[in-house]
């Protein structure tokens, strides 16, 4: 066993993966409770479609991909959070209408330039291999600074989440905290964009908080079993990927899937135990 | 000298002028229901007074030393998602929020003053019970706990019997006839149910669009605002 984790540790590609992806699963899986609460769920869909623009954009303009990306994509989140509010269009519909624009530019971004190839098969589905040495640096920073902001306003956040017009009479400033957790978000998705691919980033949010909520009753505990269930599946998932040469992201959802469906028995069987 | 004193208010909702040249006070220790139909502005009179709304033309003054944000506001049901994971206890102590508390944990004293709240509600012994898991009325007191975490003077109560049934309304209003009493809390209530509102309160504020009355509740009664809305549900 220890062998087996010697080798797959021996690959600095990999040990720079995991150390990214452990940090931001662990944030995504904490927004993602308050995301999934307010029925956001599909924002992270949404702005990772952005990042993939902005990345397209980026490649095609030969500059660094995480300089453009994380400005356009915390853009992107503040623009969609003041049109749910202001709600002409509908938050989902609006979702959508981004989402599926910034794809289009980049694909024609994409063909324009390098051609489709690997690159984008990348984007769209993650790759290991993703992240440079500069990239992990500033990847850990961040993470950092979500997790920090999150812990600091975990309070706040609940009570926004909870009862957003409460808060207001209370006096919280919520759109601040809205605009707070836009940005985390934005950050998070595009640091774990390419790990996992534009098209599976948003699992790594909605899934470790709707597997929670089948047994967790408490906010507290939702929260910290979201970061257990969240590291634990990514880091899984990444030993799959590499024992069966399985696309990372990929991976990383089926397990996520599999702890679903045991948090949602186990949830089913304590309830039967309980009302008995 | 007056809690809140409002003086020729207008309040629109969506560009459209909802409440209209309103004025009332509110005294320390007064009971206030104010009663009207449907979309006769009550709700937006109460985003008014809690400063979520700003009036188009008039003043809301608080006076006594209340702040804003130290108003306890229980907001209608409506507004808590029913699947929602927390805690009993969770949801009493983000009362504790406006404290301007700037810590990332609560302080001791916030935690004791959920206790208390919890206690005084009758609510111990659901301390650690999920709130969706609850009752409708057992919902209720627990907001109810959380907003006497947010003030020592003054409660505003949006519509809270909505959905909950006669006998659970009944000790609804006793306890926050206690609350009033006892622990000389102001309340202000927006109720549908006149009867009950005319029973409980020291003050009515009838509104449709424009007030149509505001005074002592033995005035309403005898008034013609009053008794044409009394009327219908027998006399009281």
């Amino acid at each position: 066993m220890s062998e087996f984790f010697a080798e797959l540790f021996s690959y600095p590609f990999i040990v720079r993966a995991v150390i990214v992806g452990i940090l931001v699963s662990l944030c995504a899986s904490l927004l993602g409770v308050s995301l999934v609460l307010k029925r956001y769920s599909m924002i992270g869909d949404g702005l990772s479609h952005v990042g993939f623009g902005s990345l397209a954009v980026a490649t095609a303009l030969n500059v660094a991909p995480l300089s453009v990306s994380v400005p356009v994509v915390v853009l992107a989140a503040f623009l969609l959070l003041k049109v749910t509010e202001n709600s002409k269009i509908k938050g989902d519909a609006a979702i959508a209408l981004i989402s599926t624009s910034s794809l289009a530019l980049g694909v024609i971004v994409i063909s324009l330039t390098t051609g489709m190839n690997v690159d984008v098969c990348n984007y769209m589905f993650g790759s290991i291999l993703a992240m440079s040495k500069s990239d992990v640096k500033l990847s850990i920073a961040l993470s950092v600074a979500v997790l920090v902001l999150f812990v600091v306003f975990y309070n706040r956040i609940f009570a926004i989440t909870f009862d957003e017009t409460f808060a207001k009479a209370i006096g919280l400033k919520t759109n601040l905290y809205s605009m707070l957790i836009a940005l985390l978000t934005a950050i998070t998705i595009v640091l774990g964009m390419r790990i996992m691919g534009v098209l599976l980033i948003s699992s790594l949010i909605i899934f470790p908080a709707l597997t929670s909520m089948r047994v967790c009753k408490k906010f507290k505990t939702v929260t910290i079993s979201s970061a257990i269930v969240s590291v634990v599946c990514f880091f899984a998932g990444i030993v799959i990927s590499y024992v069966f040469a399985t696309p990372t992201g990929a991976s990383i959802v089926i397990v996520n899937i599999v702890a679903f469906v045991a948090y949602w028995i186990t949830g089913l069987v304590l309830r039967k135990a309980w009302l008995r | 000298m007056a809690l809140l004193t409002c003086e020729n208010v207008s309040l629109a909702y969506d560009g459209e002028t909802v409440v209209s040249d309103l004025s009332f006070e509110v005294k320390p220790g007064d009971y206030l229901c104010i009663v009207g139909e449907n979309g006769s502005g009550k709700s937006t009179l109460i985003a008014g007074l809690l400063g979520l709304k700003k009036p188009t033309a008039g003043f809301i003054a608080m006076g006594d030393g209340l702040k804003q944000t130290e108003i306890g506001y229980l907001p209608q049901q409506t507004n808590i998602q029913k699947d929602f994971p927390a805690s009993v206890f969770e949801v009493i102590l983000s009362g504790c929020l406006n404290s301007g508390n700037l810590l990332p944990f609560y302080t001791k004293r916030d935690k004791r003053k959920a206790t208390d709240n919890m206690e005084r509600l009758g609510l111990t012994n659901l301390k650690n019970r999920c709130y969706k898991e609850l009752s409708g009325g057992q919902q209720q007191r627990v907001l109810l706990a959380r907003s006497l975490c947010a003030t020592k003077k003054l409660l505003i109560l949006d519509e809270p019997f909505s959905g909950l049934d006669p006998i659970v309304s009944g000790e609804f209003y006793q306890l926050v006839r206690t609350i009033n009493l006892e622990m000389k809390i102001t309340v202000v209530m927006v109720s549908h149910d006149i009867r009950s509102a005319v029973e409980n309160a020291t003050m009515i504020l009838h509104l449709n669009q424009k007030p149509l009355f505001f005074g002592r509740t033995a005035d309403y009664i005898e008034s013609e605002a009053g008794r044409r809305f009394i009327g219908g549900n027998g006399n009281v």
